[in-house]
């Protein structure tokens, strides 16, 4: 299996993202005020893969839009790959997919997937072989000329990751992409994606409301609580690298996903919330 | 709607008007005596004062006599003649409306009705029927010599020509629109197709009967107005248009303010189908605009 | 994987056939309903001519409602477009500034709810009697307040998926102009033009009512419709029914063609 190269030139940080003390308050000072993420502390490894989960409110989807600088941090310090979170989105560091693929329905599979391309610049051929290149990554070559809404959901998710990756970023920040789907797909999807960075060697943040989502993809999973916003807990999960369809039989995913599971319910007994699916 | 929105929507009206006399004015200042050409064609209008009137002069002749010598000042007589065609638009489209809405729920009932005449209902929408008008007039004549002394019925018969046809269509899709869910429900329930229509797909309907009405608010005023015009109806703003328009050359302002007359005339209906509109859609989310 | 359901074309053929037929057969029962009117009660052919009649009117004088439909065709179209490449164009422009839709709004009510014979008058009255002029000006300013109204409220509507995914890609606002709000506000327009292309055609032959040149079909219509040859009015009418369906037709082709995701989208 051929490693897909990072961008010639691209400089190796020591962390992927690193969060001091971080914290987003909304509309502070007014009777609306919400304080969204208060003193969050998170290191993610090159490479990592990282799960995000909480119930509703606990800030997940907040910490990811901070991380991606779609919105800015009231507190606290943010780098991602070394650089502040402005200057790495300016230089397209991390590719993102979210709950609906956001496909562009104009435009056909491949030219959706040179999309961020485009932006930066790139020439007709080369932005041709690169998407040929993720279409094969995502094994959906047979669809490149094809329209979104020809395409499953799962299928149309595919094409997200491929054009969030196309730019070969170092980092992956995913906000519950497999949400919409049902759960077989959801489960091949997880497969595909694990594949997927396996090849490239992409550092993934991922929020989900999934427990057994959160503990089959990633390296650690991270539990967080809402009022306010913080992180309770993180757990390791050591089933290595290598997962497949068994993984999810072994005792070893049972226990973790127990771990996470009652390091959940602990929130919930704390403080009356919702949101997580037992599933 | 917010007092603060409400406020800003009469402002911004007002001013709207206020920058298009502006820039009439502004044109009429600057702009070529004999009217003249812009990318080759003849574009701009003549800015004498017979053809485009000042504004102030526009406004000042709304308030002097109608006739030289008379007694009633133009606006007084524009009002009443807007009053007449206002009275007979609303039955035209209070009528129009219900035959429409008949239409649709015969249509709805019987699917051979629906196959047979939607076509046509569809094709109403994109043809000219207004130009059956003189026809229609005709008809009616012919039919009976006593419609033909009430002239205001031909009128009505234009506008409810005019305005049945979209509230058919829109009804009829609104009637089909249920949301199939919720027809399984009341089928659950045995509940007859009269107590379906009522309790369930008119009120899922309304969303789409509504847009309908503004529709035909604004054709049964053409309808009422092309009658007018085409019969030399005495009493209604066509009239007016057809008299002051055949006067503009001696008197140009006189005809700005029939238009005005027949403006006032379009808003108020408008006005009026907004307020039924509101009516109707009182407990639903409103659709972001 | 699920993809779009090829029907074939067999099917298709039968389904159209029997949609069409039972509209037909109304229309032939109408016809002869009408036709059998008029000779049972011997109805004078200046109130009501019989069908035949206005076929072999429309056949004797086809070129004369050729030529009258083409001078109103051409007005409607000539508005049509202009209206639209207005309305399109200063709405895009004026996309940053609220305030002129705010402006525009209460001038498109008016223009909505006065009737369009009116407003020629005044046109009429402005222009020499001489030009077509002042009918292309009143089918391009109906137009043009339907189209900037909806590709206004077409540019204002986002997916707010498609704005997080530009912003995180560090877009120009003119990048996120061209490549993302200008293609949704694609389907908007084209709304926006199949309602306005009948209503050009509407108003072209409205406005040739009252005064100015007599060549187009309106000035045919009431003409001949107020005489005593009615059938050759009727067959103007026919005239001028398929110039307006001929508009309806080719807007209809062109969104098929310019707009095909929204064949899958049944968005209002």
């Amino acid at each position: 299996m051929t490693q897909v190269a990072p961008e010639p030139g691209a400089t190796a940080a020591p962390f992927a993202v690193e969060a001091l003390g971080l914290g987003k308050v909304f509309n502070p000072g007014s009777p609306n005020q919400v304080d969204a993420l208060v003193d969050i502390d998170l290191v993610v490894k090159p490479g990592e893969f990282v799960s995000l989960i909480g119930p509703s409110g606990c800030g997940k989807s907040t910490l990811l839009r901070l991380f991606a600088d779609l919105i800015e941090p009231t507190g606290g310090s943010l780098t991602v790959n070394g650089k502040s979170a402005h200057q790495a989105r300016l230089d397209q560091d991390y590719g993102m997919a979210f709950q609906q693929s956001g496909l562009f329905e104009w435009r056909s599979v491949e030219r959706n997937i040179e999309l961020p391309l485009e932006l930066k610049g790139w020439d007709k051929a080369k932005r041709k072989a690169r998407s040929t290149e993720m279409l094969e990554l995502v094994q959906l070559t047979d669809f490149a000329t094809h329209m979104p809404w020809q395409l499953s959901g799962g299928m149309q998710q595919r094409v997200a990751i491929a054009r969030a990756l196309a730019a070969h970023p170092q980092l992956l920040l995913m906000d519950e992409p497999f949400g919409a789907l049902d759960e077989m797909t959801r489960e091949h999807m997880q497969a595909e994606l694990l594949r997927i960075c396996a090849r490239t060697g992409t550092t993934v943040v991922f929020v989900t409301h999934s427990i057994p989502e959160a503990v089959y993809l990633a390296d650690r999973v991270v539990i967080m609580s809402p009022r306010p916003g913080r992180i309770t807990e993180i757990v390791d999960v050591t089933l290595g690298r290598d997962r497949d369809e068994l993984t999810r039989e072994a005792s070893e995913f049972f226990e973790r996903v127990t771990q996470v599971r009652e390091a959940l319910r602990g929130i919930e007994l704390a403080a009356g919330a919702r949101g997580i699916e037992d599933r | 709607m917010t007092q603060g929105r409400r406020a800003r929507r009469v402002v911004m009206f007002v001013l709207a008007f206020a920058l298009v006399a502006l820039v009439w004015e502004g044109y009429k200042a600057i702009g070529p005596e004999e009217g003249g050409t812009l990318f080759g064609v003849r574009l701009l209008p003549r800015t004498g004062d017979r053809a485009m009137p000042h504004v102030w002069s526009m406004w000042n002749r709304l308030w002097d006599p109608e006739i030289r010598g008379g007694t009633e000042s133009i606006f007084v007589v524009v009002m009443r003649a807007t009053w007449y065609s206002l009275r007979v638009a609303i039955v035209a489209f209070v009528l129009g409306s219900s035959l429409g809405i008949g239409l649709a729920v015969v249509m709805a009932r019987f699917r051979w009705a629906e196959r047979a005449i939607m076509p046509y209902l569809v094709v109403s929408q994109t043809v000219p029927i207004i130009v059956l008008g003189p026809l229609i007039l005709s008809l009616m004549a012919f039919a009976s010599r006593d419609l033909a002394a009430e002239t205001w019925l031909a009128a009505v018969f234009l506008g409810v020509f005019l305005a049945f046809f979209p509230v058919a269509v829109g009804t009829l899709r609104g009637l089909q629109a249920t949301p199939p869910a919720a027809l399984e429900l009341m089928d659950s329930l045995a509940s007859p197709w009269w107590k379906t229509l009522v309790k369930l797909r008119f009120p899922a309907a309304v969303s789409y009967i509504a847009p309908a009405l503004r529709l035909a608010g604004a054709a049964s005023v053409v309808g009422v107005v092309v009658a007018e015009i085409s019969l030399g109806i005495r009493f209604g703003v066509g009239r007016l248009i057809l008299s002051y328009g055949q006067e503009a050359t001696s008197d140009p302002p006189k005809l700005y303010t029939a238009v005005f007359g027949a403006a006032v005339l379009g808003l108020l209906m408008a006005a009026l189908v907004v307020a039924i509109d509101r009516v109707l859609m009182r407990h639903r989310p409103r659709e972001a605009s | 994987m699920s993809l779009a359901v090829q029907r074939t074309d067999s099917t298709r053929a039968r389904q159209l056939v029997s949609a069409a037929v039972p509209p037909l057969v109304l229309g032939l029962v109408f016809l002869a309903a009408w036709q059998l009117w008029v000779e049972v009660y011997d109805v004078k052919p200046f109130i009501i001519p019989k069908p035949t009649a206005i076929w072999q009117s429309l056949v004797d004088n086809s070129d004369l409602v050729w030529k009258a439909s083409w001078v109103t065709g051409v007005n409607a179209f000539v508005g049509l477009v202009c209206g639209a490449v207005l309305g399109f164009g200063l709405a895009v422009v004026t996309n940053r500034f609220r305030i002129v839709s705010e402006l525009i709004d209460p001038l498109a009510v008016t223009v909505a709810a006065v009737p369009a014979v009116v407003i020629v008058g005044v046109l009429n009255n402005m222009y020499a009697l001489d030009s077509q002029i002042g009918r292309r000006i009143m089918v391009s300013i109906a137009v043009f307040f339907i189209v900037f109204v909806q590709v206004a409220k077409g540019l204002r509507q986002n997916d707010p998926t498609q704005m997080e995914l530009m912003r995180s890609y560090a877009a120009t606002p003119r990048q996120t102009l061209r490549k993302v709000r200008l293609p949704n506000a694609l389907p908007f327009f084209f709304t926006a033009i199949g309602t306005a292309a009948p209503i050009a055609v509407i108003i072209a032959l409205v406005s040739e009512y009252f005064g100015g040149t007599q060549d187009g079909l309106g000035s045919k219509i009431s003409g001949t419709l107020n005489g005593s040859n009615k059938a050759l009015g009727f067959a103007y009418v026919v005239g001028g029914s398929i110039v307006g369906l001929l508009f309806f037709a080719g807007s209809a082709l062109l969104e098929y063609v310019v707009v095909p995701w929204r064949r899958r989208r049944r968005s209002r």
